[in-house]
């Protein structure tokens, strides 16, 4: 029993079906990779993942429980946190800011009305956002408007404040889209660092082979919104079927 | 005045000073002398100041810190004054309870408002907060006229039951709002050669509430909450996907700026103790959003100053006729007056309104920053000129 349990999802967009009876077992402290060519539905099975879709048919269990029906923010707070295509980052708040908002969000999301005082006095939660900082080799950058930083960076940055939530399941779309050579072999290398220091499961989508291949322990693939097959990455690269998804849609 | 930085400190230091020394500041020029109409430093002008300041400073923390535009705030303000102005009549002319229940009562309004409203964002939710404010002028303006006195407005009588105070003052007269014994409407005048000074109980209340409002404003700005609103602005997805729900901090900043809103009403009724429904109108409700523009949304002494600014072109440029300007270009020959005269004319007395749309025009188009950002491009314009007379300056000021 994975950490993460998807069964027969299907979602159908008006004539489309994205999605059908898509199964996927997602184990602790793994590194699994959803691939798949354009089309195939990973994004949607994403969303549905982290409750901005909910799907037609199916369960979705995270830990035993299930995540359908519950707000992003809840789901959240259950302990999976999300990495997007495009870096989600609060652009116009400094670097420091954006960590501490994290920080700041106990993993219960409670509001708090902390409005007289100040952010500074917080001792204990401006510690771990600095922390964190150092950690993703950022301290440097703490007082910049964080749109202002490369892709790369941002990225890093959303890493970070995912991580500092402490999540048990970190999800990530395409992290390394539109990246340079060195951003994407940083971001590597940062992910492998993570699975290999933290209790936490990854789950990956992705597009690009390099990344999948020297991320993952587990591999999906998936092809016109079902699962093609799921094996480990030496079983993937020789599997016929695998191929054939991908080169009979180049070709 | 622990945990404010030296520069928010220093910005505390300068509203204060303008504020307690407005009745100078705003009257530099001496009595019966050509300038004395450019001089606001009356009373009735001055409290307009600061409680206008007071209303955009509350605005400010929805619109400048969470981005959320509200058309309607207008509403919070006439629903305040309409409360001081019942206590007036029902408990005692002390502005103190007044204004608590203004507070009060206000809070209440944007409560039921705001958690209607925040189910949408943008211009949705513009529109939401809009409708409710034209439904409340409407029902004030009718239906509940035995609550808000209907098109009349609401005023004191003589029969008023008042049970902490009395009904007439022994002359026979409706009691003036005060302080423990001193009258809102009390002045003390100083003349200083050919200078008048007037001092006005009222105004000195008002400046006092102002420059809590605003020290309260610094500290919701530096506080964790304040961090979070303009999180909520500047991105939501990742809020949501932080496990925050925004929904509670946006409802916290539409209630706050609406008891500020609340507050300002029950001050305007504490000067004046009348209330109409043209107070909850749109046009209201558009002009504190002017104020916030201009001064620059976002930034803490920013929608004082857009306050200062409007108020002061309302009643002043407003009070400037044909005749006054005929008197200025007296000295040009007579066919060019005309012609200057003919040109500005539209831009003075009832034609106030077009001066204030172009400079607005301007501040949005040169500086979206509004006057803020006016200010803080001089200051570094003169930093790069002294730098280049004096010694070279390698240096670079972090940006905030």
């Amino acid at each position: 029993m994975g950490i993460l349990e998807v069964k027969n999802v299907g979602k159908r967009f008006g004539g489309l079906q994205a999605l059908s009876e898509v199964n996927l077992s997602v184990r602790e402290n793994s590194v699994h990779a959803i691939i798949g060519p354009n089309g195939a539905g990973k994004s949607t099975l994403l969303n549905c993942l982290v409750g901005k879709l909910i799907p037609d048919t199916g369960s979705v269990m995270f830990d035993g429980k299930s995540v359908l029906g519950r707000a992003p923010y809840e789901i959240n707070q259950m302990g999976i946190s999300r990495v997007f295509q495009t870096p989600e980052i609060f652009g116009d708040l400094t670097v420091l800011e954006n960590m501490l908002i994290p920080c700041f969000a106990k993993r219960d999301g409670a509001f708090e009305l902390n409005a007289i005082s100040s952010v500074m006095d917080q001792k204990e939660v401006l510690e771990k956002a600095e922390h964190m900082l150092e950690e993703m080799n950022m301290a440097d950058k703490r007082h910049m408007h964080a749109a202002a930083m490369s892709r790369g960076d941002k990225r890093r940055l959303e890493i970070g404040m995912c991580l500092s939530q402490e999540p048990r399941l970190l999800l990530l779309d395409e992290p390394t889209a539109g990246m340079a050579r060195a951003d994407t072999n940083n971001t590597i290398d940062l992910l492998k660092q993570i699975s290999d220091e933290r209790d936490i499961t990854i789950a990956i989508i992705e597009h690009d082979m390099h990344v999948v291949f020297s991320l993952a322990d587990r591999i999906t693939v998936l092809a016109q919104g079902t699962p093609l097959v799921e094996d480990d990455p030496q079983n993937i690269k020789g599997n016929p079927k695998v191929r054939e998804a991908y080169l009979g849609e180049s070709a | 005045m622990k945990s404010l930085t030296k520069n928010d400190l220093t910005l505390l230091v300068a509203v204060a000073f303008l504020t307690l020394f407005a009745p100078f500041i705003l009257n530099p020029f001496p009595e019966g002398s050509a300038m004395a109409q450019f001089n606001a430093g009356y009373p009735d002008l001055m409290q307009r100041f600061v409680i206008f300041g007071i209303f955009a400073i509350g605005f400010n923390i929805l619109f400048g810190l969470t981005g959320y535009l509200s058309f309607g705030h207008a509403a919070f303000l006439g629903v305040g004054s309409y409360a001081a102005v019942w206590m007036f009549k029902l408990l005692s002319m002390n502005v103190i309870p007044a204004i608590i229940l203004s507070v009060i009562v206000a809070g209440l309004f944007s409560l039921l408002i705001g958690f209607v409203s925040l189910r949408r964002s943008g211009i949705y939710f513009s529109i939401l907060t809009l409708a409710f404010a034209q439904m409340m002028f409407a029902l004030a303006y009718s239906v509940l006229t035995p609550i808000t006195g209907g098109e009349t407005g609401l005023q004191l009588a003589l029969d008023d039951p008042r049970i902490l105070g009395s009904s007439q003052t022994p002359e026979g007269n409706i009691p003036v709002p005060g302080l423990f014994g001193m009258e809102m409407r009390d002045s003390f005048d100083l003349e200083l050669g050919s200078w008048v000074f007037t001092f006005n109980i009222g105004y000195y209340f008002c400046a006092l509430v102002l420059i809590a409002s605003f020290y309260l404003a610094i500290r919701i700005f530096r506080s964790p909450f304040g961090m979070m609103l303009r999180a909520v602005k500047s991105n939501q997805q990742r809020m949501n996907y932080t496990g925050l729900n925004t929904r509670p901090y946006t409802l916290a900043a539409f209630v706050i700026s609406g008891m500020y809103a609340g507050l300002a009403g029950g001050l305007m009724a504490s000067m004046d103790p009348l209330a109409g429904a043209e107070r909850m109108q749109w046009t209201a409700s558009g002009e504190v959003v002017l104020m916030t523009i201009l001064g620059g949304a976002g930034t803490l002494i920013g929608p004082v100053l857009g306050a200062g600014f409007i108020k002061y072109f309302e009643n002043i440029f407003s009070k400037i006729n044909a005749t006054i300007l005929h008197e200025w270009f007296a000295f040009l020959p007579d066919g060019l007056e005309d012609f200057i005269v003919a040109i500005l004319y539209p831009f003075i007395g009832k034609g106030w309104h077009l001066t204030l749309g172009i400079l607005f025009m301007m501040v949005v188009i040169f500086l979206p920053g509004g006057l803020v950002e006016g200010g803080q491009r001089i200051r570094s314009w003169l930093q790069a000129r002294k730098s280049k007379n004096g010694r070279p300056n390698g240096t670079t000021e972090p940006a905030e």
